[in-house]
């Protein structure tokens, strides 16, 4: 496997995109930060970039990648190599590249100009989520032979997370406003890995407000050691569950 | 020579006499060995020195205008079964206790110290320890209570008396006091031309400060922190508050500071930073807001429609999740010249200040106005986009509410 | 030997394969054939483990290969059309081709060496002509000196020269004792290279059988036009000719 990895990761270093997103994410990071001397301001902006910049970029560019790779993977089929390892060299190949150019190109300015625990949940979220995406499009590449079919259905997955599910959840509280809903809400919240990582920055950027609404509930559920072990679990279950159905389906896939 | 020596213990003895005529003394196992004992002994103007120990008394009564001293804080226990110390005269000063254990009683509220028709009573230095209300002055005027630190054990809200409790007083002065845990940190009720300065008030159930029908006050440089429900300001008018710290006051009806009918008054270079609502009011009018800081408040601003002629100027808002929002459409009160973080617009004759109005109130705090659960998917693209929608065309958000002069940078404000 | 019992393979409504039954031993060389469509690509993926098939069995010497892969060692395979990933430099390919073996055997680069592919290893992937690439193909599918060599159209888009060169070494293999399996739409090709012919039909094996038995029962003498006979027998459904093992 780590051979696997090695060299989907040459070939996606050849590519130049994951060297141009790591660009993109430094100078817009840097740039953030010498605009705004507030370090909370960034920390809104670079939260917009996390919760809808990185899961597009991961699943716009995993699928395409996996599309490109191929012929790689024809090539490695008619090899002694195993599938799953094939399969899971490609993941595990995509998945740190991106965390990679996420790392760098957002840890890296915040490192700099500092922003302490709000920028380590930032960093965490944006893991989390590039995560999630990477697996989810590994889940659509599979579904489909069409490359522009593939793509719609990982486009569809970041669109569903990032708006459909807010828009079916606000409609829920609309409708049964009159009832109190804060369990049911933290649960329906939790199954959306986008929310859920927007909860745990809301936690930090506008604890005053949620304490309005909520009381103490949500800050002494998710600052206990229980709450970081639930959301985590929440955000690992939706990294592992896609792809493990998708290996599942490549296993069985005819080339 | 001998006739200098003389001379000397002459004046020597002659000085003791004159400036300390009646010293009392009360030591555990001295002469004087209980403080009644002491002040049955003495006369009005006397001084009562108490040496360390503990003194369990019961309840006891000052009826005279008397200095009781204490010397390296001795402790005075009423073992919850009495007020501690209870001031019935003028001219009374009391500093150097450690003052514990008063009863618990919600009929007659007994207290640390509690004063009545107690004029230009002092209340110095002490320790306040378990007591249920800590110091409860009535109908007393130019009272004293500085440098006093006062701690309720922490009981359920019926269980506990407010930590400095005034009514019906007037010119007192209330000093850096440290109050934590008690209902009210300090309750003022009739309380008129009297200064609150330097206080820190926090952990308490209720408010950090309650003030009602108390004109002509000012209350400056106090911390209110961690209040159940921050500061009330009701029924009053000209009311200087100025320099004070409202932090972290945190929860579902918790505010920095809830006002409530209140005229011609002044709420100056405060901070309002991390509450739930920074400011709430009702029923407000002629008083300016200016030069405070609102930082990282659930809604730094509540402005509920029955305000008027109320000016916001030279504010900071920064980090708040809501600058501001109210519950009318019509606005009758000015707000000019802020600094908005959440300020889009441009500069182009640098004038410092943005050439397009602020709109502080957006459509999604209106929505959570009405959902609080809605507050869940702030942040969210779905909110940024509503909220787009709406600052092209402001359907919801009152048309006049703006700030026609928004500041591009913050103020340099000093608390 | 490969080994192939009740194997079929639909694709949607379209049954790809139909109940084939099959034998390839060490030492003979198969001419599979067929028309367009007939089903000889997938079965040889089949037996690679690229197409997964619905039902039926596949062995390599002795061992189901469902769900293992360890086999693939024993198999060299020259793709139609070779995909290779596009950015890699020949020489990497090969590299790491070589790498990702665990147990690399003695390398066979004869054919790296007569179709001069080391001196353009620099050149990437996606510059190569079709012919170049088919040489790429046919190096690496030598490369490890496989007891199995599956050669999927292995002469088309190469310039004559590189033919006579791919074809000697075929034989060359051949006479090694080496078992392989040619699908080839030139016949004359085959008839140098192949001993056994095996005919495809709509996922049907129609025919399985030497070439000299072929040849021998329709009285011609050169593959093509024996095949083109043995077509018109299969339709005409002649008896004799359809001797099926």
């Amino acid at each position: 496997m780590p051979r696997i990895i090695k060299y989907v990761f040459y070939d996606i270093l050849r590519t130049r995109f994951i060297l141009l997103y790591t660009m993109f994410l430094l100078l817009s990071t840097i740039a953030m930060f010498q605009l705004d001397t507030d370090s909370s301001k960034v920390i809104l902006s670079l939260m917009n970039v996390v919760l809808m910049v990185v899961p597009l970029v991961s699943v716009v560019f995993t699928t395409i990648h996996f599309y490109n790779s191929y012929e790689f993977i024809e090539l490695m089929l008619a090899q002694p190599v195993n599938r799953p390892v094939i399969f899971l060299g490609e993941y595990f190949a995509v998945a740190l590249s991106l965390c990679f150019a996420f790392t760098a190109g957002v840890g890296i300015p915040m490192l700099m100009y500092g922003s302490g625990i709000h920028g380590f949940t930032l960093l965490y979220s944006g893991l989390m989520l590039t995560l999630v995406f990477v697996s989810l499009a590994f889940l659509s590449s599979v579904l489909t032979r069409d490359k522009a079919k593939a793509i719609g259905v990982a486009l569809l997955f970041w669109f569903y997370f990032s708006l459909i599910y807010d828009g079916l959840l606000m409609w829920i509280i609309y409708s049964f406003s009159d009832y109190p809903l804060e369990k049911i809400t933290l649960a329906l919240v939790s199954l959306n890995p986008v929310d859920l990582a927007r909860i745990l920055m809301l936690l930090q950027l506008d604890i005053s407000a949620l304490m309005g609404y909520t009381g103490a509930f949500y800050k002494d559920f998710f600052g206990s050691s229980l709450g970081v072990i639930f959301s985590t679990s929440v955000l690992a279950i939706w990294i592992v569950l896609p792809v493990a159905i998708a290996l599942q389906i490549f296993k069985r896939k005819d080339l | 020579m001998k006739n200098t020596l003389l001379h000397i213990t002459l004046i020597f003895s002659l000085s003791w006499a004159y400036a300390q005529p009646s010293r009392l003394v009360v030591q555990p196992n001295g002469k004087i060995a209980t403080i009644k004992q002491a002040i049955a002994l003495a006369d009005a103007g006397d001084t009562i020195l108490v040496k360390p120990g503990t003194y369990r008394e019961g309840n006891i009564l000052v009826d005279k205008s008397l200095v009781l001293v204490g010397e390296n804080k001795p402790i005075i226990d009423a073992e919850f079964k009495h007020e501690v110390i209870t001031v019935r005269a003028r001219h009374v000063s009391i500093s150097g206790f450690k003052i514990i254990n008063s009863s618990v009683a919600s009929m007659h509220d007994p207290a640390g110290i509690g004063a009545e028709e107690a004029d230009f009573l002092t209340i110095k230095k002490n320790e306040f320890n378990g007591t249920f209300f800590g110091i409860h002055i009535s109908n007393s005027h130019h009272v004293t209570v500085a440098d006093n630190t006062l701690k309720a054990l922490l009981r359920s809200d019926h269980e506990t008396g407010n930590g400095i409790h005034l009514w019906q007083c007037s010119n007192a002065v209330i000093k850096n006091n440290f109050i934590h845990g008690h209902r009210d940190g300090i309750y003022f009720e009739f309380v008129t031309n009297s200064v609150i300065d330097g206080n820190v008030s926090e952990g308490n159930l209720r408010y950090g400060l309650h003030f009602m029908f108390s004109n002509d006050d000012d209350y400056t440089n106090n911390i209110f922190k961690d209040n159940g429900a921050g500061v009330a300001v009701m029924y009053t008018k000209n009311v200087k508050m100025i320099n004070n710290r409202f932090e972290k006051n945190w929860g579902p009806s918790a505010y920095g500071l809830l006002l409530k009918d209140i005229r011609d008054s002044f709420v100056e270079n405060n901070l309002f930073d991390q509450n739930t609502i920074g400011i709430y009011m009702e029923g407000t009018s002629r008083t300016s807001f200016k030069s405070n800081i609102f930082s990282k408040n659930g809604w730094a601003i509540k402005l509920q429609a029955s305000c008027d002629d109320n000016i916001f100027s030279e504010n900071n808002f920064q980090s708040n999740t809501f600058d501001m929002v109210t519950n009318g459409t019509m606005v009758l009160n000015t707000i000019s010249h802020n600094y908005w973080d959440k300020y889009q617009g441009y500069d182009l004759n640098r004038d410092g200040t943005g050439d397009i109005p602020f709109r502080p109130v957006n459509l999604y705090a209106m929505i959570v106005e009405r959902i609080p659960t809605a507050v869940l998917l702030w942040r969210s693209f779905l909110v940024f986009l509503l909220d787009r929608a709406e600052r092209i065309m402001p359907a919801v958000t009152p048309e006049n509410l703006k700030d026609n002069f928004p500041r591009m940078k913050p103020y340099d404000i000093y608390i | 030997m490969i080994y192939i019992s009740d194997l079929s393979k639909q694709f949607g409504k379209l049954h790809a394969l139909a109940h084939v039954n099959l034998e390839f031993s060490s030492g003979k060389s198969y001419a599979l054939i067929g028309p367009n469509g007939s089903g000889k690509t997938t079965l040889i993926k089949s037996v690679l483990g690229m197409v997964v098939p619905t039902s039926g069995k596949i062995e390599v010497d002795g061992a189901n290969i469902h769900n293992s892969w360890l086999y693939r060692e024993k198999i060299g395979y020259m793709p139609q059309i070779g995909h290779y990933p596009e950015n890699m430099r020949i020489g990497q390919l090969f590299d790491m081709v070589r790498n990702i073996r665990k147990n690399p055997p003695i390398l066979d680069e004869e054919l790296m060496e007569a179709f001069a592919l080391t001196t353009i290893q620099d050149k990437r992937m996606h510059t190569l002509s079709g012919g170049t690439r088919q040489k790429v193909s046919a190096a690496l599918a030598f490369l490890f000196n496989p007891p199995i060599l599956i050669l999927d159209e292995p002469t088309a888009g190469l310039d004559p020269v590189s033919v006579e060169i791919l074809k000697d070494k075929i034989l060359q293999e051949k006479d090694k004792g080496k078992l392989l399996i040619i699908t080839s739409h030139i016949m004359s090709d085959l008839d140098d290279l192949a001993t056994e012919v095996v005919y495809l039909h709509e996922g049907n094996v129609r025919y399985n059988n030497s070439i000299a038995e072929l040849k021998d029962i329709t009285g011609e003498t050169r593959l093509g036009k024996a095949i083109v006979q043995m077509i018109r027998s299969l339709e005409k459904g002649i008896p004799e000719v359809i001797n099926l093992k």
